[in-house]
């Protein structure tokens, strides 16, 4: 399982690489949602200040989905679905490998976005391990559920416009979470903002286990 | 021995069309079996059924001593399927294409380059991304990842379509030696003239049925193969990978 999720993800992280989709649109995509959202709520610095946790996560969110929707696009492509299906890879290292490889990209565009609201609404982390657990913990139940609900909707006709109306609501307690546990960072409140990581490791844990188990049906039923 | 593929009144469901209603079909190892019929007859479905990838829903229906019926995604890693469409990620060359199909099941790279010496992919064209070849290209690449996967039973779904004249010369061969090695290749064809002389049998469909079946003319065809082509000689694919 493990040789294939290396496998897998290594293939994905090359085609991206190659694609530069994430780089030309994802990452734009991001940062625009970012200024956005800082011109819908006005030049007073403290309010963007005080929406900036919740900024981030949004323009996150939003970006994870664009993500998934790419990595769901590699494998439609005629013949490409039967070939990773006949291709003899344990569906669930395909799992593993194509959360592995949604991850470490919106691990990379946590990073940019970091960088895009410390320099467009001037704030600093004070407790940065929380920030960074937060992320960490955010992104691999971000990209395990996205993948897994990306498999429900890969062999439909509607798929692009359907994954975000399923997955958005199911992201929304890590926004919550993420939102919180950053709020806590920035205010170097960390007792608070460590009760809020208690809700993003089940998420991680529980859409970790169920991906394992559940993407080779998904992948059969889609 | 067992048969390589045992169909008996198999039926097997498209969404709630019968693809296949009630084939019955027998394939010894060693045979090339061609499966001839107008559109929609069902020659892709069964192909796709003795790949794992269309399950069958009743009837009986073993392939390499699996039951399909119980159980349609074990066989998959044994068979080999060189479908309508090449299964191609076009970002990635040639090579990387064939590679990402060897690792898949464990075996070594080493069979990779070789498929794709063989296959005639050298040079710039291996290392294109496999979107920017054209679409006889893109099925040598296909073919390529077949070969290189030593599966035990070859099912070639309108092989020749889209290869040029050396292309369908080459591949000719390939079967051959794939039957040499002892694999045995069940393919659909449109075109009798560059099939029936590679067949031991060749079996009519129509309505998701076997209608009929003849007997081929694989010796004589093989014999009288033009032996020109790149590489046509070269062997090292080693043995079938069987299960």
């Amino acid at each position: 399982m493990w040789h294939d999720a290396v496998l897998v993800a290594g293939k994905d992280l090359r085609i991206e690489a190659r694609s530069r989709v994430g780089l030309w649109q994802v990452v734009p995509f991001a940062l625009l949602v970012l200024v956005l959202l800082a011109f819908a709520i006005g030049p007073d610095q403290a309010a963007l200040r005080h929406a900036a946790p919740g900024i981030f996560w949004v323009a996150l969110l939003f970006s994870t989905v664009l993500a998934i929707q790419r990595s769901v696009a590699v494998e439609s492509g005629e013949g490409t679905r039967d070939g990773l299906r006949l291709s003899g890879i344990d569906p669930a290292g395909i799992f593993l490998g194509k959360a592995a490889a949604v991850g470490l990209q919106l691990l990379a565009l946590e990073l940019v976005l970091w960088a895009g609201v410390t320099f467009l609404f001037d704030v600093q982390v004070h407790v940065v391990w929380l920030a960074v657990t937060a992320c960490v913990l955010a992104t691999i139940g971000l990209a395990c559920a996205g993948v897994l609900y990306g498999a429900l909707s890969a062999g439909l006709r509607v798929r692009d416009t359907l994954l975000p109306l399923l997955v958005l609501p199911v992201l929304a307690p890590v926004l919550l979470a993420g939102s919180k546990a950053w709020e806590a960072a920035l205010n170097g409140s960390t007792s608070s903002g460590t009760q809020w990581l208690k809700i993003l490791v089940p998420f991680a844990v529980i859409y970790l286990v169920v991906g394992i188990v559940l993407y080779g049906p998904l992948q059969e039923a889609a | 021995m067992a048969p390589v593929v045992q169909f008996r009144a198999a039926v097997a469901l498209a969404g709630r069309f019968p693809a296949l209603a009630g084939v019955d079909l027998c394939l010894e190892q060693g045979e090339v079996v061609v499966v001839v019929g107008a559109n929609g007859a069902g020659k892709t479905s069964l192909l796709r059924a003795c790949a794992g990838l269309l399950p069958v829903t009743s009837g009986e229906a073993t392939v390499l001593g699996v039951d399909l019926t119980t159980d349609h995604t074990s066989v998959r890693r044994y068979v080999g399927l060189l479908g309508h469409a090449a299964p191609l990620y076009d970002e990635l060359s040639a090579a990387e294409n064939v590679r990402f199909a060897v690792r898949a099941l464990g075996l070594p790279v080493q069979t990779a380059e070789e498929a794709l010496e063989r296959l005639g992919l050298t040079g710039r064209l291996r290392t294109t991304p496999a979107g920017r070849l054209s679409a006889g290209q893109r099925r040598r690449v296909a073919l390529a990842a077949l070969l290189a996967r030593r599966p035990a039973l070859w099912l070639l779904d309108e092989p020749h379509a889209g290869l040029d004249a050396p292309s369908r010369s080459l591949l000719g061969h390939l079967i051959g030696d794939a039957v040499s090695d002892g694999a045995t290749v069940l393919l659909s064809s449109h075109e009798p003239q560059l099939s029936v002389p590679l067949a031991d049998r060749v079996v009519s469909m129509g309505g998701g049925r076997v209608t009929g079946e003849e007997p081929g003319g694989r010796r004589v065809t093989l014999t009288s193969v033009p032996t020109a082509e790149p590489d046509a000689s070269a062997g090292g694919v080693g043995a079938t990978n069987v299960a």
